[in-house]
């Protein structure tokens, strides 16, 4: 009997499980998943709870729901993996393994930043990319009476790189149905050089900053936050003051990868970005967030990548070849306020383009464009990630690598 | 689209990013810099190898990257690339400057 065990029950993880238990022999095969945590969390629906959109109810359940049988479903700290003797050291226990999934994503790490987690933190300073911190953002909002609301981005790679400019999109949208936008000043703080970096994206949506009367300060690499005079500062000295900043900090990924020396400096795991084996250990492959592939960390690149690597894993286990297969492929909501969203669909090559999907000439969703039936997609999408995607159903018609039918590469055409 | 940069044919975006780091010399660094009026020195050059490392080992630039890399520290990067030391030192280096999805 050969063991392959899973390290991390999110997202990832969950669908590795589902996928494999199914094609990996029985016989030949016993899989185990470790998580510590009992609680699965709709990790988008974190963007709508701040604005009383979603409940709590809405975007958690207990993971353990999501495990197929015959999956050995083990809720345990991870010590240490030691990939010299293909063993994982849990809290009370040592597991060996044959092959190793790593899955354990990446989350916000505040104390990257001096004077984030200071006296104003969860009090005039928020982040929303934490259950508990949507729920404390959502408590300040429902009565908070306006002033100066900065949305800032600390560095890249983040979850989700659309969440910042959703949550100014929403905000901007929760204060007009207020009656209060003309109490809230909103400025959307950025290390890069602008709210949209690729140029059909800048082209097709520079107007929603303005249209929305969003202030920009972008090329803003954030030194510190200075709690007394409620203002955060650039290492090139600029400053922008705030009564109410909602930040997304830096990003890493799990401490059980620095401790057991498997990732770089924000402790991603290097990752063949076509294969999703790691660059160091042939019988470890890694998936999700947790990876240092430059593909978006999202929900749906996690789902493409998913299809892939069972299939390697497959392919390992008979001792053939991997499929250099896996394309960066992402498929995104964006939500734009108003009851409208915009979808895009692109992959380590192509940048986000024009189009319907995922018909060609049908649609019946417009890529890059706002539409009310995009935020319907959006909207529907909490169920297909219950019931479907966690559980590895296909989406139909959805492939894992990007499709070129329909789509329009030609921005001038569009026009 | 293509232009011509110290001699050499190369493909650049429209705001002057090579697209094609294998067509990057140290010639057209200078140049690049020479534009941002930067005179290239020593220290210049190391960031730029450092940048050109992190780039082919496919990890994520950012300042604080810089700050931990202690290969500078992030007063001396803004003194050697003013107005935006990453967008300006990743375009020396023949990199994409650091973007998002969108």
């Amino acid at each position: 009997m050969k063991n392959l065990v899973i390290l991390g029950a999110g997202t990832s993880g969950t669908m590795m499980a589902n996928h494999l238990v199914s094609k990996l022999s029985k016989k030949d095969w016993k899989i185990s998943i470790i998580d510590q945590y009992k609680t699965h969390y709709y990790q988008p629906g974190f963007l709508f709870l701040p604005f009383d959109t979603y409940t709590e109810d809405q975007v958690k359940k207990v993971g353990k729901k999501f495990i197929p049988k015959g999956v050995n479903y083990i809720q345990k700290k991870i010590e240490k993996i030691l990939p010299e003797d293909n063993k994982v050291e849990l809290e009370d226990e040592t597991l060996d393994y044959d092959i190793l999934i790593i899955a354990t994503g990446s989350k916000i790490a505040p104390d990257e930043t001096d004077g984030l987690l200071g006296p104003l933190w969860k009090k005039d300073i928020f982040d929303f990319y934490t259950y508990e911190g949507a729920l404390a953002l959502r408590n300040k909002l429902r009565d908070w009476e306006g002033g100066k609301l900065v949305v800032h981005l600390t560095e890249m790679p983040i979850k989700c790189p659309v969440a910042p400019l959703e949550f100014t999109f929403l905000a901007d949208s929760f204060f007009t149905n207020k009656g209060m936008r003309d109490k809230v000043e909103i400025t959307y703080v950025t290390p890069l050089t602008g709210a949209f970096t690729k140029p059909t994206c800048s082209s097709a949506l520079g107007y929603l900053l303005k249209d929305k009367n969003i202030h920009m300060e972008s090329d803003f690499a954030i030194e510190c936050v200075d709690n007394e005079k409620k203002e955060i500062v650039d290492y090139g000295g600029k400053k922008v003051p705030f009564d109410l900043l909602v930040t997304v900090p830096t990003n890493m990924g799990d401490e059980v990868i620095e401790r057991s020396g498997l990732g770089d400096d924000l402790n991603f795991v290097p990752t063949h970005k076509h294969t999703l084996q790691s660059k160091e250990h042939q019988n470890i492959f890694v998936i999700g967030d947790a990876t240092n592939v430059p593909a978006s960390k999202a929900g749906s690149v996690a789902h493409f990548q998913a299809e892939t690597l069972t299939d390697n894993i497959l392919l390992y286990t008979k001792g053939y070849s991997l499929k250099e297969e896996f394309d960066g492929h992402a498929n995104c909501f964006i939500e734009t306020g108003h009851n409208k969203a915009l979808l895009i669909d692109f992959n380590y090559d192509q940048e986000p383009v024009h189009g319907t999907f995922p018909f060609s000439k049908i649609g019946p969703l417009k890529l890059l464009k706002e539409s009310v039936f995009n935020h319907w997609g959006k909207l529907a999408f909490r169920w297909i990630y219950w019931n479907m995607l966690l559980k590895g159903i296909p989406i139909p018609f959805v492939g894992r690598n990007m499709s070129f039918k329909g789509k329009i590469f030609d921005i001038k055409k569009e026009k | 689209m293509e232009t011509v940069l110290a001699g050499f044919k190369v493909n650049v975006t429209d705001e002057g990013y090579l697209t094609d780091f294998s067509q990057w010399t140290n010639e057209i660094g200078f140049e690049i810099a020479k534009e941002h009026g930067i005179e290239m020195t020593d220290q210049h050059w190391k960031v730029i190898e450092y940048l050109q490392e992190k780039f082919n080992n496919n990890e994520a630039l950012s300042i604080r990257g810089i700050k931990k890399s202690g290969i500078i520290n992030i007063k001396e990067f803004y003194s050697l690339f003013p107005g935006g030391p990453l967008k300006i030192s990743t375009k020396v280096a023949g990199i994409p400057k650091p973007v998002s999805c969108i």
